[in-house]
């Protein structure tokens, strides 16, 4: 019987030549990434070696990886001491893939870990973070798991007791529309599954539009398939994942493509046609409540946001730049731009996108995860009204539970811009 | 907790760990610390675990996918701090795995009918709710999780597999020292 990819991917990481939904196993990991809550990772990872009279160190400090991103600059000296306290543990354990509060090399850990090359098709990610799908997009097995299972495989270089998940195919032919984007899909996709329609299983994406798909879309997807409740996003390796990992990360190794049998079995196969789909909108306070825009036009609009893991890149910042370009952000409405690394804020400072994005009024915020959670950086005032580029629009979720918040791609986040309300794109036009 | 407690809490679909712990409390990470801010934007909730009016060791009772969203721990540990269990129709991934690491009690109990005050038993297959008389099935955990429960935790049964793997293969390779 054939295997999917997170199948094949689980049999090498147990050295079995075949492993089937249901198994029960302990996967060797290749990345193990945490933020800003590394520090209760360290408390746990220290607590294991407790009584075993053995020196509490990590399994491969090579494969560890720790972006600060979370809470950037620190928002409280809470924070600044934890950073601190996770600093001094990346020295005294050599951990190399350290990504600290710099204009270099820093930005949040779901760009970071592309933008190295610290992924590659084939591998077994985990990471303390829900949205750790993400790096599915490279064709990884990657999950989110809570810092005390971190600290085990900090200590043992394996995920204890994974169950090997099924896997949902999702084919999407056809080609987007003007001003749709992957965002647009994966919020149609999770309206359709419902928030729990993935849980415990693995989303395998398929068809011409993901062939056709750069990258930063994939990230966006895969990103997004936590919010149907998936353990992981995947999409099958393919010329686009080797490009960019060539040309993005400076690959120069090996690429080898971990790919399903022709034969796999799924528990279920979704057929989307791009070319049918509208600008989707995500309404408080659940994100699989989902609707196509024409049912919430006019909405009004106290922050905009555009940025995050989700939706902070390169070629979404231009989109925002392309509508907003020599107009303005209409008054009382106030939209904040977060790239999702510094290296693409200083491509978009070069090219003149940032530029373009100040002078219509947008508030530039530095790479991080900002207002996303709630922390700094952005909340919402009581009543207020947000539509954002983010992935999530919990009850609370942007600092305030008498807030609240919509989501939508960047597009729709830059046409509603210039209107303050909510507005479809396809009628603002560039 | 004893065998028979009240239900405290009772909450629909889709409660996120946005809810259970706000995201802009997660600068707190210690299970020592995070209980103070359980349920916080269900202010009125929070305000009488906080003074004691609802006392440790209730039960929590919810509908489907409980503890969607962010994979923080601090949503699990802040319930464990007051003792709670959990009994939901079911769970989101992360957040059932965390419970689990931590000890949390979660009860996977798909047709349960309580509401708030009621008193319930839970037994090893099925949990009564002695206020209405009636009986509900209650489902086993995923079977690669109870060997964690068994343990204690997460923390114990790596510390036993850490031993095991170390004796087993002795530590990383070490660099040759260089002795003065």
């Amino acid at each position: 019987m054939g295997m999917t990819v997170v199948e094949k991917i689980l049999a090498r990481a147990t050295c079995r030549s075949t492993v089937k939904v249901g198994d029960v196993v302990e996967p060797a990991v290749d990345l193990a990434m945490s933020h800003e809550n590394a520090a209760l990772v360290i408390n746990q990872f220290q607590e294991i070696f407790q009584d075993t009279g053995m020196d509490a160190t990590v399994w491969d400090p090579s494969k560890i990886a720790i972006i600060f991103d979370h809470r950037i600059p620190a928002e409280s000296s809470k924070t600044a001491t934890n950073q601190k306290k996770i600093r001094d543990f990346v020295a005294t354990q050599g951990i190399t893939k350290f990504h600290d509060i710099r204009g270099d090399e820093g930005g949040i850990c779901h760009q970071i870990l592309p933008e190295y090359g610290y992924v590659r098709p084939g591998y077994v990610v985990v990471g303390t973070d829900s949205h750790t799908t993400s790096h599915g997009a490279l064709g990884a097995f990657a999950f989110g798991l809570g810092a005390t299972e971190m600290a085990a495989v900090w200590a043992l270089g394996r995920v204890l007791n994974v169950e090997v998940p099924s896997s949902i195919k999702v084919v999407v032919n056809g080609s987007f529309g003007e001003w749709i984007a992957p965002k647009d899909l994966i919020l149609y996709l999770i309206g359709r599954l419902t928030a729990e329609g993935a849980n415990f299983r693995v989303i395998e994406f398929h068809g011409s539009a993901i062939s056709k798909m750069p990258v930063s879309g994939r990230l966006t997807i895969s990103n997004m398939s936590m919010e149907a409740g998936a353990t992981a996003g995947i999409v099958p390796a393919d010329d686009e994942t080797e490009l960019y990992l060539r040309q993005e990360a400076g690959v120069t190794d090996d690429i080898e493509r971990v790919l399903p049998d022709a034969d796999a079995v799924y528990e279920q196969t979704i057929e989307i046609d791009a070319a049918k789909l509208v600008p989707q909108i995500a309404k408080p306070h659940m994100v699989d409540n989902v609707s196509p825009i024409d049912e919430v036009e006019g909405v009004e609009l106290n922050q905009i946001v555009i940025g995050s893991c989700t939706n902070g890149r390169l070629d979404d910042l231009e989109i925002a730049a392309a509508i907003l370009r020599g107009k303005k952000v209409a008054r009382g409405t106030r939209m904040l731009i977060f790239p999702a690394s510094w290296r693409i804020y200083k491509r978009a400072l070069e090219s003149g996108v940032l530029m373009d994005l100040a002078d219509a009024g947008a508030f530039i915020v530095n790479p991080g995860c900002g207002c996303c959670l709630g922390v700094h950086q952005g909340a919402l005032g009581d009543g207020e009204v947000a539509l954002a580029t983010t992935n999530r629009n919990f009850k609370g979720r942007m600092g305030n539970p008498e807030g609240e918040v919509y989501l939508c791609s960047p597009a729709t986040a830059a046409a509603s811009a210039l209107t303050g309300v909510i507005t479809d794109p396809r009628k603002v036009g560039a | 907790m004893p065998e028979m407690a009240k239900v405290i809490l009772k909450l629909g679909d889709d409660i996120s760990t946005d809810a259970i712990y706000p995201g802009r409390f997660m600068a707190t990470v210690l299970p020592t610390e995070t209980p103070q801010f359980a349920f916080a934007d269900y202010a009125e909730f929070n305000a009488k675990l906080k003074s004691g009016e609802v006392a440790p060791g209730g039960i929590v009772v919810a509908a489907k996918n409980f503890g969607c969203g962010s994979s923080r721990e601090q949503a699990a540990s802040t319930l464990k701090g007051w003792d709670i269990t959990v009994v939901a129709k079911n769970y989101s991934r992360i957040f059932l795995q965390n419970s689990i690491n931590l000890g949390l009690r979660t009860v996977i109990c798909p047709s349960l009918e309580a509401e708030e005050g009621d008193e319930l038993e839970i037994l090893a297959d099925k949990v009564v709710n002695r206020t209405s008389g009636k009986e509900f099935p209650t489902e086993p955990l995923p079977p690669a999780r109870q060997a964690i429960v068994d343990a204690g935790g997460l923390i114990p049964y790596a510390r036993q597999k850490l031993v095991e793997m170390r004796k087993a293969a002795p530590a990383a390779p070490v660099a040759p020292q260089i002795y003065n």
